[in-house]
C-alpha cells in the first residue's frame, strides 16, 4: 500500500525517525568540566521533540543546571555541540537567544520595581516594540492572573506570584522553547499545582516546547511527556513517565491465599501477563505483572476455578522513586547537593516564602 | 540535506513567519545592537531615583567634606587683619593682607580655599559613584538577573556599557548638587560662566566614564561583594589624596607628585579650577580634556572586550 506519510517525510525531510516528531533541539555529547577537574556534565546526548514536556529529573549537583545552561548560551561547553531551534549554541547563539525564553531557578525579578515594569523591561531586552509589548504584556499578566497585582512593587509579592512573574517574564518574546529551571522550587503544595497548570497551558495554548529540571519525582510524573534521568553529568534512561515505570518490569500483585502445602506457582505463572512468581510463605505469593489491573482478577479467578480462595489481594505501581531508586542506587530524597547549592536554594526559599 | 540543516529549515521559518501553534503574531525583534542599551540604564537609574535616601545619604559625605574641611581649613584667614605679627617688625596690616592673597593665589590659585576644595568635591562625588558602580554587577550575578540578561539577544558590551552610562548620569546629577550647595555654602561665583559649567560637567563625565568602566572591571567575575567593597576601601583615600582635589599638588614630595601627574582626578580638578573659578592649572586645558578623554575611550574599550570574554564562562 502507498504509504504517504513516508513521503511527505521524505519530501519535508522535517520528520524525526523517531516516531515521526520534529526534533526541536539536539544535543550530541555535550560536556562541561569546570576548572579542568570537576566533571559538571559528561557527554549527554539527546533529542526533544516539538511540542513536548521534556523533564530533566535528577538529584542536586547532577548536572542539571549546567545543561540548561550551556543550551541557553550562558556556558560555553568543554566539547560537545547541540542545537536550539535549528541553530549552533556555540556559532549562533543570538539566534538560540531569540528563540528561547529562560525561567531561571532564582527569582530575578527586579524588587524595587513593580511588575509590569519587571515584564516591560524583559520586552525591551529582547527590542519589541512598545507597541507589541504593552499588548503581549496585558496578555501573558492575564495568563498568569497578575493583573491585579501588576502595578505593585514586586517586593509586596508571595513566592508564588512571582514565580508567575518570570514565567511570564519568559514568554515575553512568545519563545519555541521555554526552559524552566526548577519550577517550583520553594512552593508549597497548592502553589506548585498551579505552576504545573500554568505550564500546561502553556502547552495547549502555544504548541510551546518545554525543557524543565525538577528533583521533584511527582512533578516529573505529572508534567512531563519525556524524562531524562541524570545523575553525576550523565543521562542514566530517557523515555515516558510510563516507559520508565514499565522498564522496572511491572505491576505488583501481593496474594494472600488460604494455607495449604500445594505450591501454586505454575498455576499462577500460567495466567496471562504475568512475569514472574515468587512465593513468599506457604500461604503468601508475589507476582509481578503488566497491567496489574487486569491481570490481578484474571489470576483471582484462575484460582478459583481450581478450588483456592484468595483472601488477601494488593496492587502496587511502580513509582518513578522506585525507579530512580533502581538507576541510581539511592532515593532521590536523601540526596544532598554541596553546601554551596544548598545555601542557594536556602536563599531562594527564603524569598519564595515572603 | 543533513537533519539539522533541514531543521533550520523547517523549525526556524524564514522572516520570521509564526511557527505552526504560534497564535499571535511573529516575534518582531529589533536587530539594532544598542536594543537593550537605555532599558539596562533605565534600570539602574530607576532603582535610584526612586529611592531618595540612597541619593541623601550618598550627598551627606562629600557635603560634610565640604562643610567641615572647606570652612575649618581656612588658610586665607591665617594671613588677614592681623592674625599674625612678628615681634620686632611693624608690619602694616595691607602688606600683610595682600602677603595672604599673593600667598594664596601662588599656592591654591583662588583666594578661598573653600572655593578651591569645592570644585575637589564634585571630582571626589565623581569617584565614589563609580566605584560603587561594580557593586550593582556583583548583585546582579548573585541574584540570577546577570543571568536571565545573558540569556536574551542583548549584546554583551551593553550590560557593561548600561551599568557605565548609568554611573555617569548619577555622578553628574550628584555633582550638579553638589555645586549647588557650595556656591550656597560661599564659594566664589565671580568668574563662572555658561561655558565653565559645561566644560566642568564634560571633564567629570569623562573621569566618571573611566572609574566606572575599571571598577566594573574588576567586578565582572565576582561573586562577592565584600571583595568589591574592600577593592573600594583600599582604592578611594590613595585616589583622593594622591591627587590635587584636596591640596595643590605643589605641597607634596615629589614622588606623590608623579602620582597627581598622572591621575585623571587631578585633570578633571584641574579643568574645573580652570573654569570655574578662573584659576592658573597645572597644565593646559586642551591636554586636561585630552588626557580624560583617552583615560575614558582606553577604559572603556577594553571593559567591553572584557565583558565578551568574561561575562560567559
Amino acid at each position: 500500500m502507498f504509504n504517504l506519510t513516508n513521503v511527505v517525510m521524505e519530501m519535508n525531510g522535517e520528520m524525526d525517525a523517531n516516531g515521526g516528531r520534529r526534533t526541536i533541539m539536539q544535543i550530541r555529547d555535550l560536556k562541561k568540566v569546570f576548572n579542568g577537574t570537576v566533571v559538571a556534565v559528561d557527554g549527554v546526548t539527546f533529542d526533544v521533540y516539538e511540542g513536548e514536556i521534556f523533564g530533566f529529573l535528577g538529584p542536586n549537583g547532577a548536572g542539571k543546571t549546567t545543561t540548561i545552561s550551556m543550551l541557553t548560551t550562558l556556558l560555553r561547553p568543554t566539547s560537545g555541540t547541540a542545537t536550539v531551534c535549528g541553530f549552533d549554541i556555540l556559532k549562533e547563539p543570538n539566534e538560540v537567544r531569540k528563540r528561547i525564553g529562560v525561567v531561571p531557578q532564582e527569582y530575578t525579578a527586579d524588587e524595587d520595581l513593580t511588575g509590569y515594569e519587571n515584564i516591560m523591561f524583559c520586552a525591551d531586552l529582547y527590542g519589541i516594540p512598545r507597541r507589541i509589548s504593552r499588548e503581549r504584556a496585558d496578555e501573558l499578566l492575564r495568563l498568569v492572573e497578575l493583573e491585579v497585582a501588576k502595578d505593585r512593587k514586586v517586593e509586596t509579592y508571595s513566592g508564588g506570584m512571582r514565580r508567575r512573574l518570570e514565567l511570564a517574564c519568559g514568554l515575553i518574546n512568545h519563545p519555541r522553547v521555554l526552559f524552566l529551571d526548577e519550577p517550583t522550587l520553594g512552593l508549597d503544595v497548592q502553589t506548585r499545582a498551579a505552576v504545573w497548570q500554568y505550564i500546561r497551558k502553556l502547552k495547549e495554548e502555544y504548541g510551546m516546547t518545554l525543557f524543565l529540571t525538577t528533583h521533584y519525582l511527582e512533578e516529573a510524573d505529572a508534567l512531563c511527556d519525556r524524562i531524562a534521568i541524570i545523575d553525576h553529568g550523565k543521562i542514566v534512561k530517557i523515555g515516558s513517565p510510563k516507559e520508565l515505570k514499565d522498564s522496572l518490569g511491572g505491576d505488583v500483585i501481593e496474594l494472600g491465599v488460604q494455607e495449604s502445602d500445594d505450591d501454586l506457582t505454575p498455576l499462577i505463572s500460567s495466567v496471562q501477563h504475568v512475569k514472574e512468581v515468587k512465593r513468599v510463605s506457604p500461604s503468601e505469593y508475589r507476582i509481578k505483572s503488566e497491567l496489574g489491573e487486569v491481570t490481578a482478577p484474571m489470576v483471582i479467578d484462575a484460582l478459583r476455578s481450581k478450588g483456592y480462595r484468595v483472601n488477601k489481594i494488593s496492587l502496587t505501581r511502580p513509582t518513578l522513586d522506585q525507579v530512580y531508586l533502581e538507576l541510581t542506587g539511592k532515593s532521590i530524597r536523601e540526596e544532598n547537593g554541596d553546601r554551596t547549592q544548598a545555601m542557594r536554594q536556602r536563599m531562594i526559599m527564603r524569598r519564595a516564602r515572603r | 540535506m543533513t537533519t539539522a540543516e533541514a531543521n533550520k529549515n523547517l523549525v526556524q521559518p524564514a522572516g520570521g513567519i509564526p511557527a505552526p501553534g504560534d497564535k499571535s503574531n511573529s516575534t518582531i525583534i529589533s536587530s539594532s545592537p544598542y536594543h537593550g542599551l537605555w532599558a539596562l540604564t533605565n534600570r539602574e537609574l530607576k532603582k535610584w531615583y526612586k529611592n531618595p535616601v540612597i541619593l541623601l545619604l550618598s550627598l551627606i559625605q562629600p557635603v560634610l567634606w565640604l562643610g567641615l574641611f572647606g570652612k575649618a581649613m581656612n588658610f586665607g584667614a591665617i594671613f588677614t587683619d592681623g592674625a599674625f605679627s612678628i615681634p620686632g617688625l611693624n608690619i602694616p596690616k595691607e602688606i600683610i593682607n595682600q602677603l595672604g592673597t599673593m600667598l594664596m593665589l601662588n599656592v591654591f590659585g583662588t583666594t578661598d580655599y573653600f572655593s578651591f576644595l569645592a570644585v575637589g568635591m564634585l571630582s571626589f562625588i565623581v569617584l565614589f559613584t563609580a566605584m560603587f558602580s561594580g557593586m550593582s554587577i556583583v548583585w546582579d550575578r548573585r541574584l540570577g538577573t546577570l543571568n536571565k540578561v545573558m540569556s536574551t539577544p542583548v549584546a554583551r558590551g551593553s550590560i557593561v556599557m548600561s551599568k557605565i552610562l548609568s554611573s555617569v548620569i548619577r555622578s553628574l546629577v550628584q555633582a550638579s548638587i553638589i555645586l549647588v550647595l557650595a556656591v550656597l555654602l560661599g564659594m566664589n561665583i565671580s568668574n563662572i560662566t555658561a561655558i565653565g559649567v559645561l566644560g566642568t560637567f564634560a571633564s567629570l563625565a569623562l573621569l566618571s566614564f573611566g572609574f566606572s568602566a575599571i571598577f566594573l572591571m574588576l567586578a565582572l567575575r565576582s561573586t562577592n561583594q565584600n571583595t568589591q567593597m574592600a577593592v573600594v576601601n583600599l582604592l578611594n583615600l590613595p585616589l583622593l589624596f594622591g591627587s590635587n582635589a584636596l591640596f595643590p599638588a605643589s605641597f607634596m614630595p615629589e614622588w606623590l607628585q608623579a602620582f597627581v601627574k598622572i591621575n585623571p582626578i587631578s585633570y578633571a580638578t584641574d579643568i574645573g579650577r580652570q573654569m570655574l573659578l578662573g584659576a592658573g592649572g597645572m597644565g593646559t586645558l586642551a591636554f586636561d580634556f585630552a588626557y580624560l578623554t583617552a583615560f575614558a575611550a582606553a577604559f572603556s574599550i577594553v571593559g567591553i572586550m572584557l565583558s565578551w570574554r568574561l561575562l560567559s564562562k
